[in-house]
């Protein structure tokens, strides 16, 4: 291992926890710190553990991140396979009237496993690496307090998310103090981490809707839960669609998710 | 050996890896089949014996003329002059059954979801004598691991594992929605269960075999999973 190592817990002197950094912690980019007028928190508290150097994309972030892309594409093709066998929503006798794409048959090109005994065999073996992978990076997201600098929580972030989003749309003339991630860019990637979790148990709820009925159930029953685990699908496309344009206009922060970024 | 694992060096094995792994046939189907028998594992870890598809209501059956009709032969299969239901493999007492004595058992009647492997969902009621019940009357050996439903259409099979058949709510119907099997559903006799994917439930049953070994099924030996549990 080159690098990395350093940013590794172990060689942290003090195993205790980090404090949680607020929107004047010193877990800004040196650059952002010095433009504010507030440096206090450059001045290390007495009782307090040696701020980390931690990368903007540390190395579990950056793996688990790319390795997403060929899981979600197989997860994506496979699941378009199985629908094409039955591309409508609602029972047999009572299809939903309202349902918008009755009968819409994805693109052969969009498929993956060749037919309905592959495409399940696929989504069904991928869907294990998805979940190992969502392990890995919760484990990592949770162990590590980088959920600190990553997580939604709403009393903490709310007012970054509305006066990022005022600023995007000229309401303010400048955009909020930020540490990794503004509130917006929280709120987005916190609600894509509860959007995998939906995919997965929308997923079981369809793959075992008896043995597992009462997760059947909360999705307002089998057609119910075929219904969210397909729309997940569309709004997965609509995030990775806006997702890219943000990366395209951001190459720098694509550039951090590949080499891990500068530390600070 | 002093060679650096760079994150550049791992990125790019991961890369060939996941190349070779969608390039090369035998590597991609050797991880198909492996999580295929990982996912057999996790099915019958779920598997409860005690645990019973939901009772639906009346009012959500469907009309008959929805319920999707399927058999393999070109034409309607029909049961041969004296149909009766064969009964063998590791039995102390192998048998017939005709109608008349398959109607005398403990009837169980159900209505509940039928969940098919293309996606759809429908709901009938089913109506007939427990596979346990059979099982019972003819002293299954307990090295019988297997069940397999042979049918007389055009030899559509399958095999079961034993608690799967050995479930509650899996029943040899004789009735759908309170009247006789109708001809398209299997007539006279289909084997329906509420722990099964629709191609595991073998209409046209006329064998019925407890067996040490499984013995595939007409979609199983096509790439359909055999375990197919719900």
């Amino acid at each position: 291992m080159d690098d990395e190592i350093t940013e590794a817990p172990a060689t942290e002197p003090d195993p205790a926890p980090e404090p949680a950094p607020g929107p004047d912690d010193a877990s800004r980019p040196p650059d952002q710190v010095n433009a504010t007028s507030d440096d206090t928190a450059e001045i290390p508290v007495s009782d307090a553990p040696p701020k980390r150097v931690r990368r903007k994309q540390p190395w579990p972030i950056r793996l688990t991140h790319w390795l997403n892309i060929p899981i979600i594409v197989i997860m994506a093709g496979s699941g378009l396979q199985i629908l094409s066998a039955y591309p409508y929503m609602g029972p047999q006798g009572a299809q939903w009237g309202w349902y918008p794409l009755q009968g819409f048959t994805p693109p052969h090109w969009l498929k993956i496993g060749g037919w309905l005994a592959g495409g399940r065999h696929w989504h069904f073996a991928v869907a294990w690496l998805l979940v190992v992978n969502a392990s890995i990076y919760l484990a990592y997201f949770f162990g590590s307090g980088e959920w600190r600098r990553r997580l939604f929580i709403p009393w903490h972030d709310l007012q970054s998310a509305i006066l990022t989003w005022a600023y995007y749309v000229r309401i303010v003339k400048n955009p909020p103090e930020v540490a990794l991630y503004n509130g917006l860019q929280k709120l987005a990637y916190t609600g894509a981490l509860l959007f995998g979790l939906l995919m997965v148990l929308s997923g079981l709820a369809i793959y075992k809707p008896v043995q597992l009925h009462w997760l059947t159930l909360l999705f307002g029953g089998y057609d119910g839960a075929r219904l969210v685990h397909f729309g997940g699908l569309l709004l997965l496309a609509g995030f990775v669609a806006i997702h890219l344009v943000l990366v395209a206009l951001h190459p720098r922060d694509l550039l951090a998710m590949i080499t891990g970024g500068s530390r600070g | 050996m002093a060679k650096l694992i760079t994150r550049r060096n791992a990125l790019l094995s991961i890369g060939s890896a996941l190349t070779v792994a969608g390039c090369s046939g035998s590597i991609t189907g050797g991880f198909l089949k492996g999580m295929e028998k990982w996912n057999e594992w996790f099915q019958e870890l779920l598997f409860s014996s005690s645990r019973l598809a939901p009772e639906q209501p009346l009012s959500a059956t469907t009309p008959e003329m929805d319920f999707p009709v399927y058999f393999i032969s070109d034409m309607m299969p029909t049961p041969p002059i004296g149909w009766t239901l064969k009964v063998g493999g590791l039995v102390s007492h192998p048998g017939n059954f005709t109608l008349d004595q398959l109607a005398a058992m403990p009837t169980t009647s159900m209505r509940i979801q039928h969940h098919c492997v293309e996606g759809w969902s429908a709901i009938a009621q089913w109506s007939g004598p427990r596979v346990s019940e059979i099982a019972r009357a003819v002293k299954v050996d307990p090295s019988a691991r297997y069940v397999e439903f042979r049918s007389f259409d055009s030899g559509y099979w399958s095999s079961w594992d034993m608690p799967s058949a050995m479930h509650p709510q899996t029943i040899l119907a004789l009735q759908m929605n309170g009247q006789q099997l109708p001809p398209e559903h299997g007539a006279p006799l289909r084997l329906y269960s509420g722990v099964k994917l629709g191609y595991k439930n073998v209409k046209y049953v006329n064998e019925i075999n407890f067996l040490s070994d499984r013995t595939g099924g007409y979609w199983e030996n096509q790439g359909y999973e055999w375990f197919a549990g719900t």
